[in-house]
Parts: C-alpha cells; structure tokens; sequence
C-alpha cells in the first residue's frame, strides 16, 4: 500500500449513488434522430466534412479540425445526413451551436476499421496520431484533446500516470460502472498511455465507496506495473489537483499543469476509449452517462451514442415529467442547469441528474456573511472565501486576485456550507469574468494607443516631409528667381544704350498712371473701407470654424479607433461644425460678390 | 416543462446562521445556571431583560432601516448580544445601566455600521465598554454576594425590585466586591494569606465564580465540538492569560494567581463566547491564534496595571481594531503556492 496524503478541507455530502448502480449498463436505444455538436473539445471547431443528404457509415469521420488544437467527430451509427444547423448544445449559458443532424437507418453499417495488432511496434507519434484521429478527447468534463495532453512539453517528463477513479461527486457513478464492468478495457487503455508516456509509476486512484470497481480493477491489474490506490471518500478528492496531492504528495504549482511537476491525470472513460481505438480500430462514438435524479424511475447507466437526446435516455430511464424540478448536467456539485432536454450527449457528458424540487431545493434567501469561516475550513485549496467574497461583492478586484481568486477551482464546497447561504461560487465567477474582461479591455486600449501612436508619429513624419519638400521648392524658385533678375539686369543694361528716349518716355508713361491709379484708389477707399474689414473678419470666421471642425474630426477618429462611448457625441459635434463652416463660407461668398461691385460704383460717378 | 436554472453546487447542507446562534445560546445555557445558582435571579433577570430589549431595539432600528424585520430577527444574532450583556453585566447592575448597554450594542455598534456582518467591534462588548466608563459606581458595586440559591441568596422578588427600582439602593448586605477587585486591590498592603481570608475567595479558588467558569468552559467545550468556533482563539487566549501570569505573576504576593485569573471574572465567558463572534474576530487559523493571544495578554495587562479589575471588553474592543491588520498579514498559504501572500496587492500592479 502505497503512502497517501491528505488535503485541507473537503466535505462529505450525501452521495446518492446507489440509485444508479443497482443495474449493470443499458445499451441505450438508437434515437430516432442524432445531434451530433462540431464542437465537443477545447479547441477549434471542427469543420464539417460531409454534406445534407450524404449517406454516412457508423464510425465515418464526418468533421475535422485542419487548423489549430481540435479532434475529429464521428458519425455514431450508419444513416442519412438531415441538416447541418444550430441546436441547442450542454453548456451553461444554453447556447445553441453547430450540429450534424444524423438519421440513422438502424442498420448500424461499420466503416472498415483498423485494429493495430501490436502497437508497441510502432512509432509513439503514429500512435498519438491515432488517438487524435479516433477523436479522443477528455471524458472526466474538461474536453481537453488527449493526443495533446499526451504530449507534454519537452522538458517536462511524466514520471507518474494516474488515472483519475475518484469520481468523488455525489451522484455519478459513469466511471464506478466502467471500472466494473470495462476493468479489462481500462487498463489496456492505460497501458497503452503508459507505453507512450513512459513514466515510473501508474497509479489508478479509487474512493473507498466503490469496493465493486475496486475489486474489478484490483483483477484486470495481475500482471501489470499499475496498481490501484484506493483513497478516503472525500469531496473534492476527484478534482486533479487533489487528487495528485493525495497520490504523490506534491502540489501543481498555481497557475501550471500537473506536468511540471511530473504527473499527468488521465479518465478511467478516457483510458477505454484510448484502448478501443487502438486495438479496435475504433472512433469515440459512444460513452456511458449516468441519468439518475428522483424524477426518474430506473436510474442506472448507459451507454449511449454521442448525439442521443438526453430527453431520450430520460424517458428510458422512466421520466416522470410532473415531478422534474430541474435538469442537472454534471453532479450536483459542479454541473449547470440544463434549460431543455433536447441537447445531446456529448464526448463530456458523465452525468444528468433529473431532480425533483424536494431532492435539489432551492436554497432559501442570501443572508449577510458572518465571517464564521466554515467555507475556510472546507476549501479544499486552502484560500479564503469569505474574504474573496467581500472583494467581489465590493467589486475590490485586485485584493482579490491577490489573495488568489484564480486558484479557486469552484467546486462549491464553500456554498455548500455557508450558513447564511451566500452563492459563494457564483460571486467567484462575476469576479473572474470581470477581471477577464477588465484584462481585455485593457489589451485593447493599449493596442488602440499604439495603434494612434504610431497614426500620430506617420502624421508628423508626413508633415515634415512636406515641409522638407515646401523648402526645397522654395529654394528651387528663389534660385529661378534670381537667375531671371540677373538675366533681365544683363537685358536692360543691353537695351539701355539702344534706346534711352524711349525708356524715359516710358518712365513718365509710368509715373503718370501711378498717380491716375492713386487718385481712383483713394476715391474708392472711402467706401470700401466699411465693407473690407468685414471680409477679414468672415475670412477669420471661416478659417477659425475649419480649425475647428479640424479638431473635432480628429478627435471623433481617434475616439473610433478606441471604439470609446463618446463617438456618438463627438459625431453630432462635427455635423454641427460642418455646418457652422459652411455657414460662415457663404456669408464670405456672399459679402465677397457685393464688394467687388462696390468699388465700381464711386469710379462711375 | 419549466425547469430552475440555478448556479451550481445545487447541494446544499448548511446549519442556517439562526441554528448556529441558537447552539451558542444553548451552550451559555449552564454557565447562566451556575450563575442562578451561586449568586442568584441576578443574572437570569439580567438576560432576560437584555434580550427582550435587544431584539425590541433591533426590530425598530430594522424598521426605520426599512429592512425586512421578521427576517433579520430570526437570526437571533440580536439575541446574542442580549444575552452576552445579561450573561456579564453585575447581576444586580440597575435596569436602566444594562438598557444603555444593549441599546448602545444594538443601535451604535451593530446597526449604525450596517447591521449583522458589518459591525468592526463586539457589540455587547461596545455597550458593556461604555456602561463601565460612564457608571463606574453603578458597575462596581452591584455584584452579587456569592450565596447559593438555596441558601443566602435574595428571593426572586427582592432581586427583580432591586434591579427595576427607580432608585438605586443597592442593598449592601447582598453585594460584596469580586475576586478579582478585591485582590487586586488589597494586595498591595497585604499578603495572599491575608487577601484570601476574604469570603469572596471561598475554599478553592473564588467562591461561585470557578463554578461559572468551568460552565461556561464545558459550554465552549459543545461549541468548538460542534465546529460552531474553531479551537484557536480560545486556547490562544487562555494560553495568552497563562504565559503572562506564569512569566510576571508568581508572586501571589504581588500579583493574582493563575487559577484566580482563569476561573474568576469572566476569562471562560470572554474565551469561548464574547472572542469568538466571528463577524469581529481575524479570519485564518493564524490570525485567529494571534488575535486571541493578544486579547489574553492585553487582559492580563490591564488586571494586573491597569485600573480595571477585569478586562475582557477592552481587551476585545482593542483586538478589533486590529483584526484588518492581522488579516493582511496571516492568510493561509493557498494549494500550489509556496508562501502566503501577505500584505495589500503592491500599487504598481506587479503580479506574480
């Protein structure tokens, strides 16, 4: 046996899994009708490969991910492609997603499979291409592509494998029953996992509150390096970082994987699948899912395909509908609410619970927190919720964060205690998801400052050039200048010999309409000067309302590059300014046409 | 098919804040039969009339608070205080002295700083404070001779027109100094010998009062069995007491015993009862043990130089005020980390 450590906190709730381990796995039904989600992974999307009306085999990959970090879907029996189209997904928020609508024709055709006879032959990387190509991804309720978590990062060796047992959640007994019943299946899953990870120590770990699972397991291991470590039943002992602590003593550090410090967590459903895509041949095209909850009559397990309806598997478990308060997906503990029963199962659905409303009660109104620490005492990451409490709630983010918010694995312990029945977890997430958003907002002022930086620095630079070029046409023309006054001084000087008469004449010629000139301007002036300091002063007015409407137009560009709330305002402001600009032209426009007819009037006297 | 949408977990097992109270009123149930029985209907009157009191002030100020009443009275926090104040006051202090204390505890304390869960300092050790500096004489010398129920002790009717009368006229006979003022106050020209003549000391250690400690002992005893308080703050506290006494008080002749300190006055009551209300108190295992330690040497502090007699209000008070400041610094080291991040978030944003 083993050495086991304990960790702080935890609690004990009632664990309600007998209702669904009376009988041995169902084979569910095959639905009138298959929704099978492109997403069912962390990741991208997968991308679907097969059209409406096509006709599909049982195990046909039918969606791919080309590009980034995803796992294939496949089809789960043989049928007709209906629709590709939005339906309702499992997700807390109840978004709807993409989906392959499968009718499957109950003739459960076989794509032609590929058993590898004796993987240890070949390359691990072929391997781990087949484990990807299978469309494995994380059965325990994170979805993580199992190809990738199998291939930590290079300096990073995994010196302890264990396969996650603890199912330490009240209600769900999916692994409990696969242990039973697959014993065989999950071991030659980890063994294959073993064989590429290479690590010192395989360690399956067990609550105490399976004997069954545990004598099967105890069975399957003859033979083998694994051994089975059966662990206190204790929520959340299940939860990775737990249950790592418990198996080897170490902590993952905050903010890390279980990699950096040697270990790596697998799901016992996980190890099966692994084991029937490579011995097999087989995709994930099916798991088992517990449907459990006082509202149904035969709670139990079953292996269902991926797609079936969870309102399907509850009538085959004998749904009384009058008594359904509330739709669990996931155990009490961690799930979320479904909003209708007409998602599909998917690779991460472990459990759904059917609950009546004396069974899951609603708990009754907030009362203000008395700091008595009972939620301390429970955390499981050794934090303090009631002060994490009090920071979100006074929206303090940052002393929040500082005393480690995002350590909190959100199991609900706290809430599960907590006296005056504060929906701890809830205030946990409103402050991640704030911190989160305030973190992007800040990425995207600071991009949007670069980004008119930079605008600024080109302005200038073009500004300058333009000077630059200004100077030199400047200089350029002074020069021509020059050159045609020296060339008209040798002209003259030329010409001053040839004909001195006539440039004298010419003189007086000039002198004369000077005065004639002047005279004419002086008769004029006394009129004009009333109206020409008004042209100066609409010039002025136009010029200034320009300037003005130059301001504006800037600042309502810089406020669209970051994207600010006063972009309206700013918008409203440049209409008025344009008008007011054009406002002050035509008064100009207008004032210009009288003078010039003005000045003719005292000459025509 | 309308189905709750709720958040999870969806489990829930807590012991509502009400029944939490309740089991703290419960566990106070002996130390106020130990009090009935060896100084009289003092204390039981006391309660009573401090709880009545304090939840009639807690209902009103909810009423002009315009906060739902019924609601927030059936917590029976309000009840607490109440019975804290009835459960320490002198047994036969005047109606109108523990009435400015409760409502001093209810309206100023608690419900001024915005009622349960906001209240920095002790309530009933807020209206206890201000009753001791404003009616010195009041508070001094209406402590009950010890005189067992059934034999010495004033008859029901006589305490309750001693209490309730409109003047005060304390009847002599039946008060007598407590343990702890007397010694504190004859030592200085006597000797232990000589102080412990004085009946109030008794046979063992202080006549009555060991046998109110010790039930307010065993009653703090269900309650840290009960997981309603955790251990710290009262074993930090006695121990706070204890490491004070055995380091400057061996001299009987200068200073008061050990066992004087812990099973005269109200250390059991203060211990497990009045330092442990939660709302006021540090918050992690480590700020709980610094936190009761320094109320315990702060209380010897001031029973053996200070001018009070006892202390255990003070000395709380004086703790709360420090509590924000304990709390920055002793949280617990989180999973995964390798030290507790002590002190405020630093103000340039630089995280870790």
């Amino acid at each position: 046996m083993s050495q086991l450590w304990d960790f702080s906190g935890g609690i004990h709730p009632p664990e309600n899994k007998i209702q669904s381990t009376r009988r041995p796995i169902r084979t569910a039904r095959i639905p009138e009708r298959l929704i099978i989600p492109l997403q069912q992974h962390i990741g991208v999307q997968a991308e679907a490969i097969v059209h409406v009306g096509d006709r599909v085999l049982k195990g046909q990959k039918i969606a791919d991910v080309t590009a980034g970090m995803g796992v294939p879907v496949h089809a789960p029996t043989s049928g007709t492609i209906q629709a590709i189209e939005l339906q309702p997904v499992p997700h807390p928020s109840g978004m709807s997603d993409l989906c392959v609508i499968l009718q499957p024709d109950g003739k459960e055709e076989w794509v032609e499979l590929h058993p590898v006879e004796n993987y240890q032959k070949h390359d691990r990387e072929e391997v781990l291409q087949l484990i990807r190509d299978a469309g494995i991804s994380g059965m325990g309720g994170a979805g993580f592509p199992t190809t990738i978590k199998l291939r930590p990062p290079r300096d990073r060796k995994v010196e302890t494998l264990i396969l996650n047992g603890a199912e330490c959640e009240p209600y769900i007994t999916a692994d409990d029953m696969t242990m039973r019943e697959h014993a065989a299946e999950v071991v030659s899953g980890m063994q294959v996992m073993a064989w590429i990870l290479r690590p010192s120590r395989c360690v399956i770990g067990i609550e105490d509150n399976k004997p069954e699972a545990i004598a099967a397991l105890r069975e399957a291991i003859q033979g083998t390096q694994i051994e089975v470590t059966v662990v206190p039943t204790k929520y959340p002992s299940g939860g990775e970082k737990q249950l790592v602590h418990i198996l080897t003593g170490l902590e993952v550090p905050s903010g890390g994987i279980p990699a950096d410090i040697g270990v790596m967590c697998q799901n016992v459903g996980t190890a099966v699948a692994v084991s029937r895509a490579i011995h097999e041949g087989k995709p994930l095209i099916s798991r088992i899912v517990t449907i459990t909850g006082d509202a149904v009559q035969e709670a139990g397990n079953f292996e269902a395909m991926l797609g079936t309806p969870v309102s399907a598997l509850l009538s085959e478990a004998g749904l009384q509908p009058n008594r359904l308060n509330r739709l669990v997906q996931g155990g009490p503990m961690m799930g979320y609410t479904l909003s209708t029963d007409a998602v599909p199962i998917v690779k991460t659905s472990n459990c759904v619970i059917a609950a009546t409303a004396q069974e899951l009660q609603t708990p009754p109104p907030e009362q203000p927190c008395i700091r008595c620490g009972q939620c301390a005492e429970v955390c499981p990451m050794e934090l303090l919720p009631q002060q994490l409490f009090w920071y979100a709630k006074a929206e303090e983010f940052e002393k929040a964060e500082h005393l480690n918010l995002f350590d909190c694995i959100e199991c609900g312990a706290c809430s599960y205690v907590c006296p005056s029945s504060i929906p701890l977890v809830q205030y946990y997430r409103f402050a991640k998801g704030e911190i989160r958003t305030q973190r992007e907002e800040q990425l995207k002022s600071d991009r949007a400052r670069e980004r008119f930086e930079a605008r600024q620095a080109r302005l200038e630079r073009e500004q300058q050039e333009k000077e630059q070029r200004r100077k030199e046409r400047a200089k350029a023309a002074a020069e021509a200048q020059t050159k045609k006054k020296a060339e008209a001084e040798r002209a003259a000087a030329e010409g001053e010999a040839v004909d001195d008469r006539a440039a004298k004449a010419a003189l007086v010629q000039q002198a004369l309409e000077r005065k004639k000139a002047k005279t004419a301007q002086t008769k004029a002036e006394a009129p004009a000067a009333q109206k020409k300091p008004d042209i100066e002063a609409l010039e002025k007015q136009v010029t200034q309302a320009e300037a003005k409407l130059n301001t504006m137009q800037g600042m309502l560009d810089e406020a669209k590059a970051q994207q600010a709330d006063n972009v309206e305002k700013l918008e409203r402001a440049v209409a008025k300014n344009h008008d007011r600009v054009k406002r002050a032209k035509d008064a100009l426009a207008e004032a210009r046409k009288q003078i010039p007819a003005e000045p003719e009037t005292p000459s025509s006297e | 098919m309308a189905l709750i949408q709720q958040s999870s977990p969806h489990a829930h097992k807590a012991r509502p804040t009400s029944r939490v109270m309740l089991w703290v009123i419960l566990a106070a149930l002996p130390g106020l039969l130990a009090q009935t029985l060896f100084f009289g209907w003092g204390n039981l009157i006391n309660v009573i009339w401090c709880v009545a009191l304090a939840m009639t002030t807690e209902a009103a100020i909810l009423k002009l608070r315009d906060k739902p009443i019924g609601f927030f009275l059936r917590d029976n926090t309000a009840a607490v205080t109440g019975l804290l104040l009835g459960l320490s006051l002198p047994q036969l202090a005047p109606w109108w002295v523990s009435g400015i204390a409760v409502i001093t505890a209810i309206v100023v304390a608690k419900q001024l700083y915005g009622g349960l869960g906001s209240n920095p300092f002790n309530p009933a050790m807020v209206g206890y404070a201000l009753v001791l500096v404003s009616f010195p004489v009041a508070m001094t010398t209406n402590w009950a001779e010890p005189a067992t129920l059934w034999a010495g002790a004033p008859g029901l009717r006589d305490t309750l027109s001693t209490i309730f009368s409109a003047s005060q006229t304390a009847i002599d006979g039946w008060t007598m100094a407590t343990p702890l003022d007397e010694y504190k106050h004859k030592i200085a020209t006597h000797t232990a010998a000589e102080v412990l003549q004085h009946p109030t000391f008794g046979d063992q250690v202080a006549r009555g009062w060991e046998w109110v400690n010790l039930a307010f002992l065993l009653g703090g005893l269900v309650l840290i069995g009960l997981k309603i308080i955790t251990w710290h703050i009262p074993v930090a506290f006695l121990a706070g007491i204890g490491v004070m006494s055995l380091a400057f008080g061996s001299n009987a002749d200068q200073y008061a015993p050990l066992q004087l300190h812990l099973l005269a006055g109200g250390t059991m009551l203060g211990a497990f009862f009045i330092a442990t209300d939660p709302v006021s108190a540090a918050t992690s295992h480590q700020g709980k043990l610094i936190y009761g330690a320094s109320i315990g040497i702060l209380i010897y502090l001031i029973r053996t130089w200070g001018n009070y007699p006892d202390a255990v209000a003070f000395s709380v008070l004086l703790m709360n005020f420090a509590v924000p400041f304990i709390d920055h610094y002793t949280p617990p080291r989180t999973y995964g980390h390798h030290k507790a991040r002590r002190g405020l978030p630093s103000k340039n944003g630089a995280k870790s």
